[in-house]
């Protein structure tokens, strides 16, 4: 299988590992075979390990060593984080946040509407297998 | 960018004033060592194969670190500190070291791609324990200096001099965010592929 993500100035990267863990970062260069120099609208620039570094899809188009309001625009311009946010992956990440997040009456609320939904399910099931036995 | 191992110093020191030398030369010299105690020492250490001049018989005038992270260009004025120019900046480090090995001394140039000195010379000490087996107190650097990409010498270095450089990761770890999620047995097979 060929490869899609390749590391490339401009890429847009997920921090899975260690204090940045869950920000999206943008490769601006490329240090050597293991380090990126790496950026982000409220980070510092600095270089990164790949291994710290998931690539996604998104990549935006930006100069080598662009500077900091240069970056910013163009992550506007690409809509990085509106994308982020409707890719499958970043809803995953969405969801297992709120979910982590919630309280106890939060998660009794969603007890109570698994019920609801499981009941609803089992209706309509019941419905189709009646239609089926007749 | 962080915690170095290796700390630049920057040691001056003369020989003692004698009756004979009201004011002796000052030297100057760069060096890296782990803590303020060895610079000095390594400071003495060269200096007295360098010039006829003992720790005894000699004073350091001024010891400054010279600090890789970064600081803002008005603090630096304010404070006494050194610090790397430009830590966001990739740069072609070239290192000459003298090194001994089993058999004896040898000269060497090593490059390194790194935006600060002190981690390419910490990436420099890493390589060569693990190359060649030598430890830290049988190098020497004689000359640290940043190299403009026409003037690089190894390919290694070289294959990065790319403004489009592109390249896939091959090879995806899986590793958990924390070491607390760590386990020895996982309940399905990782996924390598990037």
């Amino acid at each position: 299988m060929p490869f899609k993500r390749y590391v490339e100035i401009g890429r847009v990267a997920l921090v899975n590992y260690g204090k940045d863990y869950g920000r999206l970062v943008v490769i601006v260069d490329v240090v050597d075979q293991n380090r990126a120099l790496v950026d982000a609208p409220d980070v510092v620039r600095g270089q990164m390990n790949f291994k710290r570094l998931s690539l996604t899809d998104i990549k935006i188009d930006i100069p080598r060593l662009p500077k900091k309001k240069t970056l910013i625009a163009a992550m506007e311009a690409a809509d990085v984080k509106n994308k982020w946010e409707n890719s499958s992956w970043g809803r995953k990440l969405i969801v297992q946040k709120r979910r982590a997040a919630l309280n106890d009456f939060d998660r009794f609320k969603v007890m109570l509407a698994r019920i609801k939904r499981g009941g609803a399910i089992q209706q309509e099931l019941a419905k189709l297998k009646k239609q089926n036995a007749s | 960018m962080g915690n170095f191992r290796f700390h630049q110093y920057q040691v001056v020191g003369r020989a003692l004033p004698t009756p004979s030398d009201e004011h002796p030369k000052i030297y100057r010299m760069k060096l890296w060592a782990t803590n303020e105690v060895r610079a000095k020492s390594k400071f003495w250490y060269f200096l007295s194969k360098l010039k006829k001049v003992k720790k005894s018989n000699g004073q350091v005038l001024a010891i400054n670190e010279w600090l890789s992270s970064h600081l803002p260009r008005f603090l630096v004025a304010l404070v006494s500190l050194i610090f790397e120019r430009k830590p966001t900046k990739i740069k072609n480090y070239g290192i000459w070291l003298r090194y001994q090995s089993r058999t004896g001394y040898h000269n060497m140039y090593k490059e390194y791609r790194d935006t600060t000195l002190n981690g390419a010379v910490e990436h420099m000490y890493n390589e060569m324990a693990s190359r060649h087996r030598v430890r830290y107190h049988c190098i020497q650097i004689i000359k640290t200096a940043t190299i403009p990409a026409k003037l690089c010498k190894r390919e290694s270095t070289k294959q990065f001099h790319d403004s489009k450089i592109k390249f896939p990761l091959v090879f995806k770890k899986v590793r958990p965010p924390t070491r607390k999620l760590k386990t020895t047995y996982k309940a399905s097979r990782p996924n390598l592929f990037m």
